[in-house]
This record gives structure tokens, sequence and C-alpha cells, in this order.
């Protein structure tokens, strides 16, 4: 996918979209919110993924959405079993097939292992699972898609929750600005386990999210891609937007789309010229709430992470916007 | 899988382990019930370029002959297509009654 | 030809499992089950068993490894206790609603708190109702017959129910006996390989796991209910061909010296043997006591718990396990209700015994048959005893 470049705009390379594959994996007629931008995510992913590969799944929105018996979203085959075990279920399943494979009981190729959950069935409570598989180091990927609050039971809170966001258990008040912590950096606990391969992802940048996804599988070993998935309905925003908030969270530096191989740190989609974060958090309701002095500590706190990643990922720093004078609105 | 309708279906007919064994079976259920607006494509515009199609979550836009693009009918009237739109040649109206 | 080997319990479920050909094995070491899995570890590192051993992080990631293992067509197996059963338990419920045929050892020891590594049967008595087969050996002989006839009961289509195969911590597991190892060629020949009914494969995709509407989860728990009851008859087939070839037949309900006992108490586990003994002792001083001891405990076998209580005046159980603020301990409980409609039904009395780790002698058995047959006699004092408890 290199010769299409990373998207260095806002768009796509224009006609680049006519060359994805066709072969639909996550099929309509899954019952997603309007303009779910996890569903967006699912889409690609398993596209990317190809025919030849197992999921396992936790429970979650996507698991919700999908597997309504008696009818089924998924055209892989794939397992459900709870919320917090799918890392566990997935080691299962590549360790049967290695066996399988040994003993000559496995007929074509031997098939590629995901396993997928939400922020709150990764972050959470599948943490303990996702890191022992991640340390026993077998061959799986694991997508995450991240809509950043427990979204299938309501909106609550998760650790992927980001500072300030308003959620049915992090609601503002009067001794309350909203969620008062930091979103978990998941992908630093990842890359902590000296796996060879992590990378944040966003269906907002398609090709972007389709190489990773390719060179995640094609890793031996495991392998762990973050993907931020806009969710209008727990975010309070409009449907129409999820592919666009997905771009100005990276353009703003909130969610940077970077990868890192065998520990080192490359930033996929550089921003030569920051935006303000206030243009990511307009218009999403659940941060309707904050006050100038969050905002701006929100803006400040989401450069000095993105210097941080910068730093290590050797990369030029951008312009970043004025933080001084108050922003102008531009959409 | 039997065709009955859910509140129908017997233990003796739920395959071992409730599995499901028809993939993509979901394509049966037709989420553009849900839609109160629908994209309309003003051909003149169009450069057919597909991006339309990548950024439906629903899978509900399809080529058509001719190599122009419309929905199907799985679309539930988010509006990420014209929104996402190269050329902005995608308006969304309201469904009909 | 089947040989006589003297070994400790623990390591002949391992070798058990070795001759089963078990293919994926996840564990989690709890005491007193690492000795079965740290075998079975060396087995699989020496090259003398064909598996893929996942050494998981906790029992939760065990029993959700096997599930993975099981549903990708691999023969899989692994052992826990207590605390492991416990931290399963959300698990142990999909497993069986999957459909999926793992095997695993059960080393019963008492549940925390306080703190006890020593035998009772409060962790399988949390997991009464999980779905599984749950089947309770004795002695040694038995934990290597069963481990292997789990297998192929677990893994029949009509079947496909994961089976738990309870022994009791350290008084079973860790106790070396003389016990009778077939040869492989016997188990290959019984034991065919796994054919799974459905696996994931790329080629044939399939959903599991799906999730069910109010309309239709009654209906699928149905099928589940009718699949473990139904498994019952080829249990007994399972059994008999395990007995013809062996000469070691099993029954649901085993019945020890009952032929005219007025008195009959019920245990399960190695307690049996230990109630035997006291048994023998009674019926030499002229006492009309006889033993039942209850080997499948699921499915519940009805009818056999019936015909053997049949002209019996008193039935004494001795459970191992407490329902704390219940109604009953819990094996009493489910005998008195099968006894409920039947008539001429024996009087019932109860004794809980053995908590963690407290030792039964067998003249303990002959103070509560004393004790129940004077209390039969009277209005009973308690619902239930809780025996030898201080105070």
């Amino acid at each position: 996918m290199d010769k299409f470049g990373y998207a260095q705009s806002q768009k796509f390379d224009t006609y680049a979209s006519r060359l994805m594959p066709r072969e639909e994996y996550f099929t309509s007629g899954h019952r997603s919110c309007q303009g779910c931008g996890e569903a967006l995510a699912v889409r690609w992913v398993c596209k990317a993924i190809g025919k030849d590969a197992i999921i396992a799944h936790a429970t979650g929105c996507m698991e919700i959405v999908s597997s309504g018996w008696p009818q089924t979203a998924w055209m892989h085959p794939w397992l459900h079993v709870a919320f917090e075990n799918t890392s566990a279920v997935a080691s299962g399943i590549e360790s049967a097939l290695k066996v399988l494979h040994r003993k000559g009981k496995l007929k074509g190729p031997m098939p590629k292992v995901v396993a997928m959950g939400g922020d709150g069935g990764t972050t959470d409570i599948g943490l303990q699972s996702l890191s022992g598989a991640l340390e026993r180091g077998h061959n799986f990927t694991y997508f995450c898609w991240d809509n950043e609050a427990y979204m299938n039971t309501g909106i609550q809170r998760s650790s992927s929750t980001p500072y300030g966001a308003m959620t049915t258990t992090s609601p503002p008040g009067k001794l309350s600005i909203g969620q008062h912590t930091q979103k978990k950096n998941m992908t630093a606990i990842a890359v902590a386990h000296g796996i060879p391969y992590v990378a944040t992802a966003s269906p907002s940048y398609l090709f972007d999210l389709y190489y990773k996804v390719r060179k995640a599988i094609e890793t031996p070993g495991p392998a762990y891609v973050h993907v931020l998935s806009v969710c209008p309905t727990g975010w309070r925003s409009a449907t129409d937007l999820s592919v666009r908030l997905g771009r100005l969270a990276v353009e703003t530096g909130v969610f940077p789309l970077f990868e890192v191989v065998n520990g080192k740190y490359r930033l996929t989609v550089e921003v030569p010229k920051m935006r303000p974060v206030q243009d990511y958090l307009k218009p999403q309701g659940r941060f309707r709430h904050l006050r100038e002095k969050e905002r701006d500590f929100i803006q400040k706190h989401t450069l000095a992470q993105y210097e941080l990643l910068l730093e290590k990922c050797g990369a030029p720093y951008p312009e970043f916007p004025v933080m001084t004078e108050p922003e102008e609105e531009k959409e | 899988m039997s065709s009955k309708p859910m509140d129908q279906v017997t233990w003796q007919e739920i395959e071992v382990g409730a599995v499901l064994t028809e993939p993509g079976s979901a394509r049966a259920y037709n989420t553009g019930d849900w839609r109160s607006q629908h994209p309309v494509w003003t051909k003149s515009r169009c450069i057919r370029c597909g991006v339309c199609w990548t950024v439906c979550p629903e899978a509900g836009i399809s080529e058509e002959p001719g190599g122009y693009f419309d929905m199907n009918t799985y679309c539930k009237g988010c509006g990420i297509c014209a929104k996402e739109c190269v050329t902005g040649c995608i308006s969304m109206v309201p469904e009909e009654e | 030809m089947a040989h006589r080997v003297g070994m400790e319990v623990s390591i002949a479920i391992s070798h058990a499992v070795q001759m089963c050909r078990a293919e994926a094995i996840a564990a989690y070491p709890i005491t007193p089950q690492t000795h079965i899995v740290e075998h079975l570890s060396s087995m699989v590192a020496n090259g003398e068993l064909d598996a893929e051993f996942v050494n998981v992080e906790s029992e939760h990631s065990a029993i959700s490894t096997c599930i993975g293992m099981s549903a990708t067509g691999a023969r899989t197996y692994t052992a826990t206790s207590s605390q492991g059963l416990a931290l399963m338990n959300e698990i142990l419920y999909i497993v069986s609603a999957l459909r999926l045929p793992i095997v695993m050892t059960v080393a019963n020891r008492a549940l925390s708190g306080p703190l006890s590594i020593w035998n009772d049967h409060s962790d399988i008595m949390g997991a009464r109702d999980i779905g599984w087969i749950q089947i309770f050996v004795e002695n040694g002989q038995e934990s290597f017959d069963h481990s292997v006839m789990a297998f192929k009961i677990a893994e029949n289509h009509k079947v496909l129910l994961p089976t738990i195969i309870n022994l009791d911590g350290f008084i079973l597991s860790h106790v070396v006996e003389a016990m009778e190892f077939p040869d492989q060629e016997l188990v290959d020949k019984f034991l065919p390989s796994y054919h799974p009914r459905f696996y994931l494969d790329p080629d044939k995709p399939v959903t599991m796991g799906a999730f069910a509407m109010p309309e239709v989860y009654t209906e699928v728990k149905m099928g589940h209910q009718m699949a473990l009851t139904g498994a019952y008859d080829y249990i007994l087939k399972v059994w008999k061909e395990w007995g013809d070839l062996t000469g070691r037949h099993y029954q649901p309900v085993e019945k020890y010296k009952t032929e005219g006992a007025k008195t009959l108490l019920l245990t399960m586990g190695c307690l049996s043997e230990v109630a035997e003994v006291a048994v023998d002792e009674m019926r030499e001083e002229g006492l009309e006591v006889g033993l039942l001891k209850l080997r499948m405990w699921r499915p519940f076998p009805f009818a056999d718990l019936r015909n053997a209580v049949a002209g019996a005046k008193l039935l004494i159980v001795c459970d191992r396990a407490l329902s704390l603020g219940g109604a009953a301990p819990p094996v009493l409980a489910e005998v008195r209700s099968a006894f409920y409609a039947m008539r001429g039904r024996p009087q019932t009395a109860s004794f809980v015994v053995g908590l963690g780790g407290r030792d039964v002698a067998p003249g303990a058995f002959k103070d509560i048959v004393a004790q129940a047959q004077e209390e039969a006699q009277h209005k009973p004092t308690a619902e239930y005893h809780i025996f030898g408890v201080r105070g």
C-alpha cells in the first residue's frame, strides 16, 4: 500500500478507493447505530484480514450488533465467549491450530488468528488475558475498537474515556468536570510487552489502516492494533461526522497514527500543521460542558503527549496551534 | 437453519450449541427500514471515485453499471457519504412516507 | 496386556490423559491439582505427548483458552481446584452451552475463606448447575478409568458436553496406589480420534456464541437440558463397554452391603472407602447398615437412587459442603427432593463431615449412624448436623 503514500490531506488519494477489495466479510444487516465508526472499522479490518482467518470476539457493541441468533453478519469463522477472555480464547485457537497442523489434521493454509474487543474489553476487564496472550507470544493480532466508553451498556466511562468527557458514570456536575482521569495509554502497555508490532489506526485513514492490518496479521507473533472508533451515540455527535471526527482526532494530535515495529516508533500520518483541539471537541456533545480552563488543559496535555511521541518517532515538529489567543471556530 | 419466526422455533430445531451455519445471514435483515433520509447522487458531478463506498459502515453503497455508485437496501441514512464525497455530489434527502 | 503399576494418583491421571492423546491443554497451577499438570507439562516437553501446553495467567483464561482449543477441533483437557474452579465459574456455563467436549479434573478442595488448601466438596458444589457431566471417583483406579471414559462420553455427537471428574484433593490426588493400566492399543481402540460436530474453519465458517433473545433463550436452554439428561444412557453404554474390556464395571449409584439394610449411608468421593470399613464393622456387630456411593452427580441418577433406597427406613446423607443459610447441604437437598414424591420413601438424616480437610475416620460413621438412628425415633434436633464441630 506504500505506493498510495499515507493520506497527506483530508482526502483519500482520489481513485485509490476503487482498488480496494470489494468482498464484504462483515456484512450488511448488522444492527449498529447510524454512522457507527466502529462498524466501519470492522468492515475494513475484516477485508484486510482476508478469508483465511478465525476471529474471537469479546462481548460488546460489535458482538451484539452482529450476532443475534439466528443471524450473523460474519463471513469468517467467529467465536464469542465472554467479555474479558477474548485473548485467552484466541490463544487457544492459535495453539490448537499449531497442534492440528503438526498432526496433519488441518486442511488448507494455516488460518490467521484474530481477536477483537472494545475499549472496555481491552483496557479494563480484558487487560489481564490480553497481557497473558501477548507475553506468551501467540501468533495472533488483537484489534481494540476504541469508542472511549462502554457504549453497549449505555455510555459508562472506561479507562479509555478521555479527560473531560461526559458519560453516564462520569457526569459533569457541581463537583465534577466529567471524566477526571486521562485516557489509559494502551498502546504503550502493548509495546511494553516487547511484541513485534503495535499500531494505532483509524477508519478515517483507510489506506493507513489497511496497510497496518496487513502488516499486523503477517507479522509472526503477537500484534496489537488500537483503532479509534467514532461513536455518534456516545459522543453525542452528528451521525455524518464519524469519518470527519476521526480525521480531526489525528489533525489535532488527540489520536496520532503511528506504528511500533520491534519497539521502534514511527509516525505513519504526519500532520504538517496541527489544528487546535477545540476543532475536535466542539462537534461532540460529550465535551460541551467544558469551560475554557479545561479546554486549555486538554490542549496543553495533548501537545505535551504529542511531543513525547514525536521524540520517540524521531519525527520533525509540526506547526503547533497558537495557544495564547482564543481559537476561532472554523466549522 | 429454520426460516420460521424466532418465536415459533422449537428446541429440537436449534443447532447444537446454537451454532449459526450460514455466514452473513444478517443480510436477511433490512436495515434500510431505519432511515429517515437517504443519499442522492448528482451524476453530472460524480467522478466515480468510490470514496462514498469506502466510508459506509453498512456496506450500504454498491457500484452500478457504468461505475457510478448508489445506495442499496441497507442504507441507514447516516449521511457520512454525503459529508465525505470528494466533489460534493451527494445530497441527503428526507425519506418519503 | 494390561499391567499393574504403583504411582501417585495425580500422575496416573496425567498418564490417562496422555493415553487419550489429548492435543491441547491449558492450565494454571493451584494446589492440589498441580501434580497432574506438571506431569503433563513434562510429557509435552519430552515429546511423550504431542500436544500444545499453554501456561495461562489465570484459571479464567485456562478454561477460556480451552474453549478456543476445543472450538478449533482439538481434544482438550485441563485441571483445577477450589478458587480456580470458582474463578472459572462464569465461563463453565458457556463451555457447556457451546457444547464443547472439554474434559477437566477437579481435585476437590475447600473454598476460601478462610483459605484452606485441604479437601472438601465446596468448590464443585458451587458449580452444580454449570451444565457439565460430573462424576465422582473414590480411588486411583477409578480416577484413571473415568478420565479415559470421560473423553469418549463427552465427544459423542449425541452428547457433546464437557465433563468433570471429581477426585478428592490430597487424600486421593496425592496418595500412591496400585492400579492397572490398559495397553495403549486398547485405549486407541476404545477412544477414536476426536471429530468435532462444528469447528472454526475458514472454508466452512460458523458463528459460535451468538446471543439469544427472550423468544429463543428458553429453547436453547431446553436443548442443553435434554442433552445432559439424555447423556445418561450413553454414559452407561460407555461404562459397560469399558467394563467388558477391563473387567471394571461402574454404576451411577454403587451399592455396598445394602441387602436387607434398614439404614443406608450415602457418600461421595473417597469418603466412600472409609465408610465401607465402617459398614464392615457395623455388619459384624449385627447392625443392618449398608452404603450407597453416589458416582454420577450430573446428570442426576434419579431412578437409580430411588431403586437403591427401596426397602430402607433411614438414609443418612454425608455432605462435604455447606449451604450456608440454606435449606440443606447440597447433596441432601437434591437427594431429598428426588424422594419427595416417592411412596414409602426413607426418612433422611443429614451430616456435614470433613470440611476443609478435617479427617473422617471409620468411627465417625458409626457415631453418625448411632446418632441418626437415635434421632429417627424422635424429632430431630437440627435440620442438619455439622459432625464433630466443637462448642
